[in-house]
């Protein structure tokens, strides 16, 4: 099954709203809010696109609002890609 | 002059409006120090449009910022999300303040904000998205597009920058727009502001850009950067667009004496008019250039040199000439347009202009003319031109006309 793993949504971030090249997100940072890693919600609008185009999903636009770590993010992305793979 | 004028003790005085930072992203310079050295050296900025091939359209030259790393002047997390525009802008809004000694998150919250002027928006950022959209599809187009493009982008992006949170905005007038977002400002200040960073900035140096500059009219089609431009020669053409712009700290001046911060020059006198229809009736460049005296407080005889629109267009440069004339007399004061070496920069052109007539009026020399103009018979004006003009300044006037009917004046004064 498809699975979207923190290193790419690392990339994605710094694609989107900058960063330095090679930036991880630690373990410590998965429970981190966005708003403290510097992300705020238009970075998030930009990766959520980015991720809807390149895996063919849509994401639920009030999950999304309440995904504020990138745990939480990649709980809900990894979360649609198997439902859409179980139906 | 009148007491309160002179902002001497009294119950009318004024709430006085001095310049205490300067911030210059323009053709010739990086900086207001590198920007004004070429100025005062009468060196052309003008050559062959390098950022985007222009071979194919009808006009070739620009006046374009060369040097500018962008890394250098904005963070990282920024660069994703902003457009040329707005980077030059954060880079001048840097050097005013740094140059004002100011740091903004020391003043008492909403006591400083930003009123900036622009007239074409990120045009570069919104061409590269409506290319994905056109080419890619919907799912291509970037969320940053919602506001990058946008007229108000560069006073978003700085006040968050800087944490400008008073009263901000931005005006959008072309070329007359660097001088009205700064007669804004000082109302702003009148209404109890303590500062606010002003001025304006364009760039449209981009494939989509130049199509709307081309659109909108008066561009040189030549491609001899000497020949391009000339302002009230009677060989005039048309102008060269170029980027870039300037941005000033107008601070109260009272509360500017009390920090004891070094002023540049005061901003005496604003005003701005609008033509009527073509053919209803005659321009009002004149009308704006009379009230700017009036809110100033002062005659004909104080001002000691005007920065003229300049359109580089056989009308426009009479009636220009014919306005200056009725106002100070034929050949009645020095006229000078160092945006001959630079380009017309939209809302950055008036505002570049200001922040030369304060250099000028700092250094008390007027900075020159291209040196290939060569003054039309039927444009009255003692024009400065080739080599920067030593001269006792007081006062300067500055003009500006900004397509679709807009006029403005500004009166700015030395420091005493």
């Amino acid at each position: 099954m498809e699975r979207f793993d923190r290193s790419e949504l690392a990339d994605l971030l710094r694609e989107a709203a900058g960063g330095d090249e090679g930036a991880v997100l630690d373990e410590g940072a998965l429970d981190t809010l966005f708003l403290d890693l510097g992300y705020d919600s238009l970075a998030l609008l930009q990766v959520t696109g980015v991720i809807e185009r390149d895996h063919d999903v849509v994401l639920d636009e009030e999950a999304l609002a309440e995904a504020q770590t990138p745990r939480q993010y990649l709980d809900l992305v990894n979360g649609a890609l198997a439902a859409r793979a179980a139906a | 002059m009148t007491a309160a004028a002179n902002g001497s003790t009294g119950l009318t005085r004024r709430r006085g409006a001095a310049v205490t930072g300067l911030g210059v992203v323009a053709p010739g310079g990086i900086g207001v120090r590198s920007w004004w050295e070429a100025m005062l050296r009468g060196e052309t900025a003008l050559g062959p449009v390098t950022r985007f091939d222009a071979s194919g359209y009808p006009a070739t030259l620009a006046g374009e910022v060369t040097g500018f790393a962008d890394e250098d002047h904005v963070p990282a997390k920024l660069l994703p999300q902003t457009d040329r525009v707005t980077r030059l802008s954060l880079a001048a809004a840097a050097e005013a303040l740094d140059d004002a000694g100011l740091e903004p998150r020391d003043l008492p919250d909403y006591a400083m904000g930003v009123v900036t002027a622009n007239s074409t928006g990120g045009f570069e950022f919104g061409q590269r998205e409506l290319q994905a959209l056109w080419s890619k599809g919907r799912r291509h187009v970037g969320a940053y597009q919602s506001f990058a493009w946008f007229y108000a982008a560069n006073s978003g992006q700085i006040s968050i920058r800087h944490g400008l949170r008073g009263p901000s905005g931005v005006v959008v007038s072309e070329q007359a727009g660097g001088l009205d977002a700064v007669a804004q400002a000082r109302r702003r200040l009148r209404a109890g502001v303590r500062a606010v960073l002003t001025g304006g900035f364009d760039s449209a140096v981009c494939p989509w850009g130049w199509t709307a500059l081309l659109a909108a009219g008066g561009m040189s089609t030549r491609d001899d950067a000497e020949r391009a431009y000339l302002p009230f020669d009677a060989d005039a053409c048309g102008h060269v667009a170029g980027e870039g712009g300037a941005l000033l700290v107008l601070e109260e001046a009272g509360a500017a004496r009390a920090r004891g911060a070094a002023v540049l020059g005061t901003v005496e006198g604003c005003a701005a008019t609008f033509d009527p229809a073509p053919g209803a009736g005659p321009p009002r460049l004149l009308a704006a250039a009379r009230l700017a005296l009036a809110d100033a407080r002062i005659g004909p005889a104080d001002v000691d040199v005007v920065f003229a629109d300049a359109a580089g267009e056989r009308d426009a440069d009479r009636a220009e000439a014919r306005a200056l004339a009725e106002l100070f007399g034929p050949y009645g004061v020095a006229v000078t347009a160092p945006k001959s070496l630079t380009g017309r920069l939209g809302a950055g052109g008036s505002a570049l202009d200001l922040a030369a007539a304060l250099c000028a009026l700092r250094d008390q020399v007027i900075p020159p003319t291209a040196g290939a103009v060569r003054v039309a018979g039927d444009c009255p004006v003692d024009l400065v031109r080739g080599a920067p003009r030593p001269a006792r300044l007081r006062h300067a006037l500055v003009l500006a006309r900004g397509r679709g009917g807009f006029n403005a004046a500004t009166v700015v004064r030395a420091a005493r």
